[in-house]
């Protein structure tokens, strides 16, 4: 049936679509965009995923010497660093560049070239930071970079180096697709669409870049303070000098809290589209979904000492901070529970993308929960910067985001590539998951509590962590097996997969009344909108199916032009920091200068080349 | 027939999920784990872990309620693509107050005992009673002064049984965090204020226990040990060590050792005196009786402390100490004078 559509639509007459190495680099449309931000974000995955089994391989017996010390160091800092900044942020920002714009009934993004910059200063960035393992100069000072030990004195090597400006990099990046996001959720929404009717996932993203947007500049500001310790000298972290180590960790964790829920709250919205669909129920609680993700992001920016208990900083910040993190698991468990009131008196269909919102709700508990146990402050004092944080923040994170993000791409794959993948393969992919995430990290909960603590490249046999740690590491491995059969599911359906017709859920939002693939302008004519599941809507209006929609020509419809200013520019940025490394060398402020000067060149060409035409 | 055979599978799977998670909880109970913070013979850690199985309880009881209702859901509302759609239903605000209520109703259990022991965890103990020690932290070793009784010692320290012993800890360096999980839990040590931690040990024991702040390349092996003792038991050894300034006992070999000390350059880092404190090494007065050595990590034989002079940085790679070029004789020859402190 699709494929006709498809034939029917070529006999149209319509454009070619330009294809080539000039067009993904010139790119503006957000569906491309996004596909590079999903492609590298998943090269990068399986590079920390990689770094995380050579963890595991070292952690597999007591007294290892598989990797030394300082690869150990390295290894860490950068699983860290890769998975938080060039995983599971930029696999978000996939789905906020593809889906945003069709759930709410555009045709682009607010700002198409800032778009593509933001892509290419992350890839930039990302490329920067992972270069460092070419001078055997990763970063090693983990990817909290806590000073003292990040400073000049007690991490001479380039390597903290890499990280803070890398840091700085991506940050750029996150801040300019911020802006992107948010003006394009407040301005382009179709008509009708009010921001009470938007799709879950449309909500937690424009949180989201209201977290990127308030918290980003945190961080950066302790990354240039950090740099200029590193590079001129100054003292901001240094205590021989009148700095203090206690200002970086609070600079740290006021960003690094709410970075947490910009990992997670885009797999909520994930997770709240999802359900509905395949219980063929509309989100229980809609309004509640919304003020408690509110709720949420508010209240995290107002927790970031919980990571700090153990330094001391008495019983009155002790107590607010452990009351504040406590209130956060009200919201969120208004959402757990709203998410099973989605599902029942549902009819539940178990396709893949289920399985994983399932698994993830199951997942996310556990972490939820040992989340709250190390909120009450002394508890924390024996749990922090053991193994049982370890565990927890992986049943977040992997049991939360990552699982959220698969179930993500198994429900949206056929919109974006205009076919199915395999449920069979599917499915044994969740199931390996499932039983290798939980073999990982289950165990590490117990081997946290009888004293195993984190980031030990070995630990001495006699202390009782040996038989809980091969199991891990058997975990770990079949872990990564998992999505060596995700892969498989990918290769194989990109052949011989079944065509995917517009809408093969039964979807409730607007992105499944359109062709699979999209075409370059989304939508044909802007819909209009009168209620929340649009599409659902219009259905039932309908009476029914409705007919599968064909491929038109688009002629007359403005589309943003191609440009390779923001390539350029982002380039710019990039080469500012590597001659920023090179300010000693004998030429060192002539290639600052010249870097500046690319970057100030092509945003000027950028600002006056004509944006449509 | 087949939907119910898939039912089937859903429910092997979870089950089997389920039987893994056992295994590795029953497997966790064979091993002994020293270092555990779930069986406290110290006041401070005792107070936390009972802190602990508060949270534990209601986390648990809220796992089992709200995964068994999601259980119950995909088994009990599987549907097939050809069913009638269901009741469409948005919401209910009843239900949203009670799920909001409950909670907030669990976390106040868990919230009132907590804000209590927070108190109670800076409330440092004083008076004649308590024995007072200074930890000072070091790239990747712990140094320990008892400033009433004139001792320093590094990387095993000695206290008494049922008597109140209150730290408080400064890093010579980057930070650390000195965490003893049976008897206390864990505490951050800064450069430039100092923190404080406290705790009585209940039963004669050893107990293992670790840095828990990253702090660079060796963070892994920066152990130590504490030796809690009867009371008599502790003054023999504080009498002892206030003794090492002493002569010793002379002998041919150790007679070399006692040059080579001299000579390498080894007396420039370490003192073999507990009443002259140093500050730069480890204070080695004592080290003929210590169980480990190189910050816990390697049991104090003979063959291993030879071992650690002649090679420092193969054992542990970046340690302060350097290779000063000891061959084996006299790396023996050290480790017979040293037996003697």
């Amino acid at each position: 049936m699709a494929t006709s559509v498809l034939d029917h639509a070529g006999a149209a007459g319509i454009h070619p679509e330009r294809t080539g190495l000039w067009a993904w680099i010139t790119t503006v449309d957000h569906k491309k965009v996004g596909i590079l931000y999903g492609a590298s974000a998943f090269v990068f995955f399986l590079i920390g995923g990689l770094e995380a089994l050579v963890i595991r391989w070292q952690l597999m017996k007591p007294d290892n010497n598989f990797v030394s010390a300082e690869f150990y160091n390295q290894l860490f800092t950068m699983h860290g660093t890769t998975m938080i900044f060039l995983a599971v942020m930029p696999l978000s920002a996939m789905f906020f560049n593809f889906f945003i714009p069709l759930l709410i009934g555009a045709r682009d993004v607010a700002f198409p070239r800032l778009n593509a910059f933001s892509y290419w200063v992350f890839l930039a960035g990302a490329l920067f930071l992972n270069s460092s393992f070419l001078f055997n100069a990763a970063p090693n000072g983990g990817w909290f970079g806590y000073a003292n030990l990040s400073s000049k004195q007690y991490s001479p090597g380039l390597n903290m180096d890499f990280w803070a400006m890398g840091l700085q990099i991506l940050g750029i990046a996150s801040l300019a697709a911020g802006v992107n996001f948010f003006v394009t959720v407040l301005n382009m929404r179709a008509p009708g669409m009010k921001l009470i009717r938007m799709p879950m996932f449309v909500w937690m993203s424009f949180i989201t870049q209201l977290l990127v947007l308030l918290s980003f500049p945190i961080i950066t500001v302790a990354l240039i303070l950090l740099m200029i310790d590193r590079l001129f000298g100054t003292n901001f972290f240094v205590p021989l000098g009148g700095g203090d180590t206690m200002l970086w960790q609070h600079l740290f964790w006021v960003f690094g809290h709410p970075e947490v829920y910009i990992l997670i709250l885009p797999a909520f919205g994930i997770i709240s589209e999802i359900l509905p669909v395949f219980s063929r129920k509309p989100l229980f609680g809609y309004t509640a979904m919304v003020f408690s993700g509110c709720f949420i992001a508010f209240l995290g920016f107002g927790v970031w000492s919980h990571h700090m208990f153990s330094t001391g900083m008495g019983p009155i910040a002790d107590s607010v901070f452990s009351l504040a993190t406590m209130l956060i698991a009200i919201p969120t468990g208004v959402k757990v529970f709203n998410w099973l009131g989605t599902t029942w008196g549902g009819s539940i269909q178990m396709k893949t993308p289920m399985y994983f919102a399932l698994g993830f709700i199951a997942m996310f508990i556990m972490g939820g929960l040992s989340g709250v146990m190390h909120s009450s402050a002394p508890a924390d004092l024996q749990q922090t910067d053991t193994y049982f944080v370890v565990a927890h923040f992986h049943y977040v994170l992997f049991g939360g985001s990552i699982f959220a993000l698969t179930a993500g791409a198994y429900y949206w794959w056929p919109k974006m590539f205009g076919h199915m993948l395999d449920e069979g393969l599917g499915k044994v992919h969740f199931w390996l998951m499932l039983i290798g995430f939980n073999l990982t990290f289950f165990p590490m909960h117990i081997v946290g509590l009888e004293g195993m603590p984190r980031r030990v490249y070995t630990y001495p046999a006699g202390l009782g962590f040996e038989s809980l740690n091969r199991l891990e590491t058997i975990g770990a491995l079949i872990l990564g097996f998992s999505f060596l059969v995700f892969i498989v599911n990918v290769l194989k359906s990109s052949r011989s997969g079944v065509a995917a017709p517009a809408d093969p859920w039964n979807g409730a939002t607007l992105e499944w009344a359109i062709p699979s693939p999209p075409q370059e302008f989304n939508f044909p004519s802007i819909p209009t909108v009168h209620g929340r599941d649009a599409l659902w809507e219009a259905k039932r209006a309908h009476g029914g199916k409705l007919p599968e929609p064909v491929r038109v020509s688009g002629a007359g419809i403005h589309l943003p032009n191609p440009s390779y200013w923001p390539f350029l520019a982002a380039l710019g940025v990039v080469l500012i920091f590597i001659a920023l490394m090179h300010h000693e060398a004998k030429y060192g402020l002539l290639y600052i200068a010249a870097a500046v000067a690319l970057l100030f060149f092509s945003i000027f060409n950028w600002v006056f080349e004509p944006a449509e035409g | 027939m087949d939907h119910r055979f898939k039912r089937w599978r859903s429910f092997a799977g979870a089950l089997l999920l389920l039987t893994l998670l056992v295994v590795v909880v029953v497997s966790a109970q064979s091993d002994p784990f020293p270092q555990s913070t779930l069986r406290p013979k110290g006041d401070f850690a005792l107070m936390v872990d009972k802190l602990f199985r508060t949270t534990l309880f209601w986390a648990t009881l809220v796992f089992v309620l709200v995964e068994g209702a999601l259980v119950f859901v995909i088994f009990k509302f599987r549907g097939k693509p050809d069913d009638p759609e269901p009741k469409q239903v948005h919401g209910n605000t009843m239900v949203e107050v009670i799920w909001t209520a409950i909670p907030a109703l669990v976390l106040a259990m868990i919230a009132v005992p907590t804000v209590r022991t927070i108190f109670r965890t800076y409330e440092i103990p004083k008076g004649d009673g308590v024995l007072r020690v200074e930890v000072i932290g070091h790239q990747w070793w712990w140094e320990f002064r008892y400033p009433e009784l004139g001792l320093t010692t590094a990387n095993e320290l000695h206290v008494p049984v049922g008597r109140t012993v209150a730290l408080k800890m400064v890093t010579q360096d980057v930070l650390h965090s000195f965490w003893i999980p049976q008897l206390a839990a864990k505490r951050d040590i800064f450069n430039n204020r100092s923190t404080t931690l406290w705790f009585k040990a209940a039963e004669a024991g050893d107990y293992p226990g670790q840095c828990a702040e990253f702090c660079g390349l060796e963070h892994g092996r920066m152990a130590f040990q504490v030796i809690a003792q009867a009371s008599d038991d502790f003054d023999l050894y504080v009498g002892r060590m206030q003794a090492t300034g002493g002569p010793v006992a002379a002998t041919a070999v150790a007679d070399t050792g006692a040059q080579l000390f001299m000579m390498k350059g080894c007396i420039g880092c370490h003192s073999l005196d507990a009443t002259k404190p140093m500050g730069i090494g480890p204070n080695l007065a004592g080290i003929g009786r210590r169980r480990y050595i190189a910050a816990g990590w390697l049991e104090d034989t003979d063959a291993n402390l030879a071992k650690w002079i002649q090679h420092p940085q193969g054992v542990k790679p970046g340690v302060m100490m350097p290779e000063l070029g000891v061959t084996e004789a006299e790396a023996l020859a050290l480790v017979a004078f040293l037996r003697q402190h």
